[in-house]
């Protein structure tokens, strides 16, 4: 691989690097797992003149429950971590879900959960999964700390809201309402492929009512498609076949696919229904099973 | 006493790959690792657009970079005229655009630097102007009568059509048609799809002023014959040029053809007088070297009630792109398309085919297809599944009924190739009963019960390996034989060196085996040498499968005539006249007395120590094989899918393959070739194809658009065998390496659209994406994957 002329810090602070992001006045770019930018350094589509790696920062490998239920994943959490995890398998089913098909094992060991959301590729699984449950983004600048709730964090493909002298340290999942549900359900060609269309749904269950229904949609639209209003339907409803379709058919309404190599429009759109379907039917099933 | 053929390596022998000793270590030797002092490095520009003309190049600024040394643009190639080189079919090939570029990716100019990041740097300083001209992706669009001429730089072309072909009987095909009693009918495309070899094509010049010697270090599957193209385009002496192929990583055809890198490489290193190294990357790679398939083909079948086929029509019309640069016999313009319906039992058959130019990537047949007969063999078992169908026959008793039965062997195919042996009825029946045929259509009765799909595929084929004969094959007039060489050193250790040239398939482990087999020396004596011009016989090189029918071939002949010789010195040493003498593996004896003997390693020390009077000493030599007919293995592969209706998705539940590929020497490098051709089947099936939007665009340029399965999607492979030895090879092994890419793709795409019967459904275009098997099951359609893609 051959990328355009940079210069690289490895920082062993937040604060050093936010400086060194400061400095550069823009010119710079952070690399956590660096499984997207290396790949756009050796495509060129990005030149950076710097590259501040925040492998060398202590501390951010973590990801962790608050006595709340909170859930905090620290920017070095990598993709494996979360696939291996305990503490997600019991608590999180969305993201647990979604951990095992995002990329591929080898990928997985490097990319970084909160790199991913900061990338924003409308192909990306974990931001679906953030818009799904509701996020936010913890960003440490040069005017220190603030929280950007994930619905403004990413803005279009690619672009996030941070500004360039921010780092994103931290990704937090507020605590369900109730029983945690949902699922994430992927349609790619092959291990390691972005989504051709894929749907994440997560589920605050009080009995067998939907408390909040969240649900977000990749590969289906120019960007992360935001799809908590149209699979809100479902919110005080129990969970029938009739609820299911209807929910099903909201939220691939508010898919906005592209005919492409990978399928027509309609295809994807049917996609995204039958993925919503099926991970409703398969919460309800559990439900009625431990009823 | 003789030895134990399997202790010491020999025939039939599951011997570890000792090339593997280093490849696993990554101590592997390719092009790239090799560092020359004062190595410059090269990189290429390439065509952003399809089809343009070229209004002007600026290199100023390129030239201007630190470290830059040349810059060299189509300009610089035509003031050494070498613009153009001759392609493998005799047309014309440009080396670097001068007039117009004709497919995206094509090379128009080429930085030379002290580092490649500089060399890269200073690319993308080179300003070139295009005024684009409408692209042309298909050969329909190529036909319109207000097409662009694609190659308007030759004078006698007036259209985009290279070629109209035949062969066959056109006669005694049409009276056939007339006396069915039903007629089938297929059209399909087989898609544009790329070998991707791991390792990427590259080369590294070395020109010596001094000496004139040029020394190429390649990725070549045939350095032989690059060095006499390389005499001839570039005008140099023969033995002033030594062509070098290290360790290749994989080639699949892909590393057959001469690629303009290569001749602008050594150029740049006659300019520089220095060492010139030149590493495509995997875009280059995938957008501009050879590819496989693209091929339309249309057919219909004339059949009798009772099931037995009366005859066979084929139109192929291919896709060529901007250049007709296929490696291929001579003879013919589409290769051995031909050979399709080759297992059949077939009264008539007629084949018309034409070729056109595109805005593509020229240089189509790479990618284990053994010109075309991928292609054949694909139509073929899918025209066969829709015969059946349309006859309301049972897809095996149809082949039953109809494939060439044991008796008829040599059998003379309707296109006129003669089949050497097999046993094809034999190996369908091992599969058969292997997948559990009998009681497939109750599991799919059951299967839809549960909401899903169920199909059973069927792919039995023959295909002609080891090409080839002199009297039918030649490539730019050079026979195919190919050569083996062969020292025993005083020790009773040797060097066997041959014209092939391994890339994976482990010629190092197997060639010594069949010294083994022939001599008795232990294969671990035996170092394996291929690919130094310098040093190995001339041979045609590895593809087609045709090392171990050709080369191999050679390697027992040579073993033999050392034989021959050392029988004369252990006459010599056991004071016995020759025709006393016995051979047993390992040793000779005289005969009735088996105590009284010596080894072969006995003698090798007397070729050099104590020869007779009148011998010449040492102990080698070599032989040079010309095959007198192709070797034709015969395989049978069952698939059986399940699709999921509501996504189109579907998963390999099983898959049964029974190869009969004459005698094995390494079975575990067979089954390796097996499984990895089936891989690449499957792949082909299921996801991987190169196509083009309506701009001309590539659609397939990185692996994260052109896909390689891993072996987490990858099936598991059941894999049989039977084994019907070669007639006429000396060892009696047929080719392999290409039979599982050739017959695998018709298994699962047979399989699904065994699912997708009860829609009428005749054909889904590979690869058999889910969206594709779905718009299938929705509209009851055909689905077309031909380009352009569709877009918005
Ligand atoms: C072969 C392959 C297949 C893949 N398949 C998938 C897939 O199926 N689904 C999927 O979702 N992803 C996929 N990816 C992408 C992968 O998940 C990446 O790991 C992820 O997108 C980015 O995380 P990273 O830590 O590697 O970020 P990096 O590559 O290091 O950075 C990505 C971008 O985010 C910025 N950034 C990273 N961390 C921070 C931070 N803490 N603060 C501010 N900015 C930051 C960087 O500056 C850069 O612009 C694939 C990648 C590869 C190579």
């Amino acid at each position: 691989m051959y990328p355009s002329r940079f210069d690289y810090d490895a920082p062993s602070s937040i604060g050093e690097a936010v400086a060194i992001l400061d400095r550069s006045g823009g010119e710079a770019k952070v690399m956590a797992g660096g499984q997207s930018l290396i790949p756009m350094l050796k495509l060129r589509f990005a030149s950076p003149e710097r590259i501040v790696d925040i492998n060398n920062i202590p501390g951010l490998d973590y990801h962790r429950l608050d006595a709340d239920g909170t859930l905090r994943i620290g920017a070095l959490c990598r993709h494996e971590d979360l696939e291996f995890s305990e503490t997600l398998a019991e608590s999180h089913p969305t993201l647990y879900a979604a951990a095992a098909v995002v990329a591929d094992p080898i990928v997985r060991t490097r990319g970084t959960f909160v790199g991913s959301v900061c990338h924003a590729d409308p192909q990306g699984d974990w931001a679906a999964t953030m818009i799904a449950l509701d996020g936010r983004i913890v960003a440490v600048g040069p005017n220190g700390r603030r929280e950007i709730p994930m619905k403004d964090f990413v803005l279009g493909p690619f672009t996030n809201a941070l500004a360039y002298n921010e780092i994103a340290v931290e990704a937090v999942i507020p605590p369900a309402k109730g029983k945690a549900r949902g699922g994430y359900l992927k349609l790619e060609r092959r291990i390691g492929d972005f989504a051709t269309a894929s749907v994440a749904v997560a589920l605050d269950m009080d009995g067998d009512v939907v408390r909040r229904a969240g649900c977000a949609l990749a590969g289906v639209g120019g960007k992360t498609i935001d799809a908590n209003a149209a699979i809100s339907v479902l919110n005080g409803k129990p969970l029938t076949p009739d609820n299911i379709e209807a929910a099903a058919d909201a939220v691939a309404a508010a898919a906005d696919p592209r005919t492409d190599h990978r399928g027509s429009a309609a295809y994807k759109r049917q996609i995204v229904k039958t993925f919503v379907s099926r991970i409703l039917t398969s919460v309800a099933r559990t439900e009625q099973k431990a009823a | 006493m003789a030895l134990d053929e399997l202790k010491i390596g020999g025939m039939g022998a599951s011997r570890r790959r000792v090339e593997d000793n280093r490849f696993i270590r990554g101590k592997g030797r390719y092009v790239d690792d090799i560092v020359l002092p004062g190595m410059l490095h090269m990189e290429i520009l390439r065509s952003p657009v399809a089809h343009a003309r070229i209004k002007s190049i600026d290199t100023s600024a390129a030239w201007e970079v630190p470290g830059v040394r040349l810059v060299i643009t189509g300009d610089t190639m035509a003031s050494r005229n070498l613009a153009w080189m001759p392609t493998l079919s005799y047309d014309t090939q440009a080396v670097m655009a001068t007039d117009k570029v004709r497919f995206q990716g094509q090379e128009v100019a080429a930085v030379i630097a002290d580092d490649p990041y500089i060399a890269k740097d200073a690319c993308s300083k080179i300003v070139v102007e295009y005024e684009q001209l409408p692209p042309i992706v298909n050969p329909f669009q190529a036909q319109s009568p207000d097409a662009p001429l694609i190659r308007d730089d030759k004078e006698t072309q007036t259209s985009n059509k290279i070629f109209d072909w035949e062969i066959g009987d056109k006669a005694a095909t049409d009276r056939a048609f007339e006396e069915a009693d039903v007629v089938s009918k297929l059209e399909l495309h087989y898609p544009r799809s790329h070998p991707s070899p791991l390792e990427t094509c590259g080369s590294i010049a070395d020109y010596d002023r001094a000496t004139g010697k040029l020394t190429v270090y390649m990725t070549t599957q045939a350095p032989h014959i690059i060095r006499a193209a390389v005499a001839m385009v570039a005008e140099l002496p023969e033995q002033m040029i030594r062509i070098v192929s290290p360790d290749l990583g994989g080639g699949f055809g892909n590393k057959v053809p001469v690629y303009p890198g290569y001749v602008i490489s050594i150029l740049a290193s006659i300019l520089t007088e220095r060492p010139v190294k030149w590493i495509e990357d995997r875009s280059g790679n995938l957008i501009s070297t050879g590819f496989g398939r693209d091929v339309y083909l249309q057919g219909e079948m004339a059949l009798r009630k009772d099931g037995k086929i009366l005859g066979v029509r084929m139109h192929t019309i291919s896709d060529h792109g901007a250049f007709y640069a296929d490696a291929q016999p001579t003879k013919f313009k589409i290769g051995l398309m031909h050979s399709a319906f080759a297992a059949y039992d077939i009264p008539a058959a007629h084949l018309t085919s034409e070729g056109w130019y595109t805005n593509k990537a020229p240089g189509g047949v790479a990618y284990r297809c053994s010109f075309r007969v991928t292609e054949a063999m694909f139509f073929q078992e899918r025209m066969i599944h829709a015969a059946a169908n349309d006859l309301g026959m049972d897809q095996a008793e149809f082949r039953k009924v109809n494939l060439v039965k044991d008796d008829m062997f040599p059998y003379r195919t309707a296109f006129g190739f003669l089949t050497d042996s097999g046993q094809y009825g034999k190996c369908l029946d091992v599969a058969l009963e292997a997948i559990g045929y009998s009681t497939f259509k109750q599991e799919q009765e059951e299967a839809r019960k549960r909401g899903k799909l169920l199909g059973l595929g069927i792919s039995t084929m023959t295909e002609p390996l080891g090409a080839g004969n002199s009297r039918e094959y030649d490539i730019i007039g050079i026979k195919m034989f190919d050569s083996a060489e062969l020292r025993v050193h005083m020790t009773g250790k040797a060097i066997l060196r041959t014209g092939a040239k391994t890339q994976g398939q482990g010629h190092e482990t197997t060639w010594a085996q069949i010294v083994a087999h022939e001599l008795g020396i232990p294969a671990d004596d035996i170092v394996v040498e291929e690919g130094d011009t310098d040093t190995a016989p001339f041979g045609m090189g590895t593809y087609a499968s045709r090392s171990t029918p050709v080369a191999g071939a050679a390697v027992a002949m040579v073993s033999r005539k050392i034989r021959a010789k050392a029988r004369k010195i252990a006459a010599h040493l056991l004071e016995v006249s020759e025709e006393d003498i016995e051979w047993e593996l390992g040793r000779f004896y005289v005969r009735g007395n088996n105590e009284r003997g010596v080894t072969i390693q006995d003698c090798a020390l007397a070729a050099y120590s104590n020869v007779p009077d009148g011998m010449e000493p040492g102990l080698e030599n070599n032989a040079y094989y010309d095959p007198p007919n192709l070797t034709w293995p015969f395989a049978a592969y069952l698939c059986k899918v399940e699709i999921d209706p509501q996504t189109g998705v579907w998963d390999v539940l099983n898959f049964v393959a029974v190869d009969d590929c004459g005698v094995r020497i390494n079975p575990m490098i067979v089954e390796g070739q097996i499984m990895g051709g089936l891989t690449e089947a499957y792949a082909m099936a299921s996801m991987q194809y190169i196509t083009f939007d309506e701009e001309g665009n590539c659609i397939g340029s990185n692996f994260m658009d052109y896909l390689l399965p891993t072996s987490w999607e990858t099936p598991g492979f059941e894999l049989h065998e039977v084994v019907t030895p070669c007639p006429h090879h000396p060892i009696g092994a047929k080719g392999v390496g290409e039979c599982a890419t050739v017959g695998g793709p018709a298994a699962f795409v047979n399989a699904v659209m065994n699912a997708l019967e009860h829609t009428g459904v005749r054909n889904v275009d590979m690869p058999l994406m889910p969206n594709r098997v779905y718009e299938a099951l929705q509209t009851g359609q055909d689905v077309s994957g031909a380009p352009p893609v569709k877009g918005e």
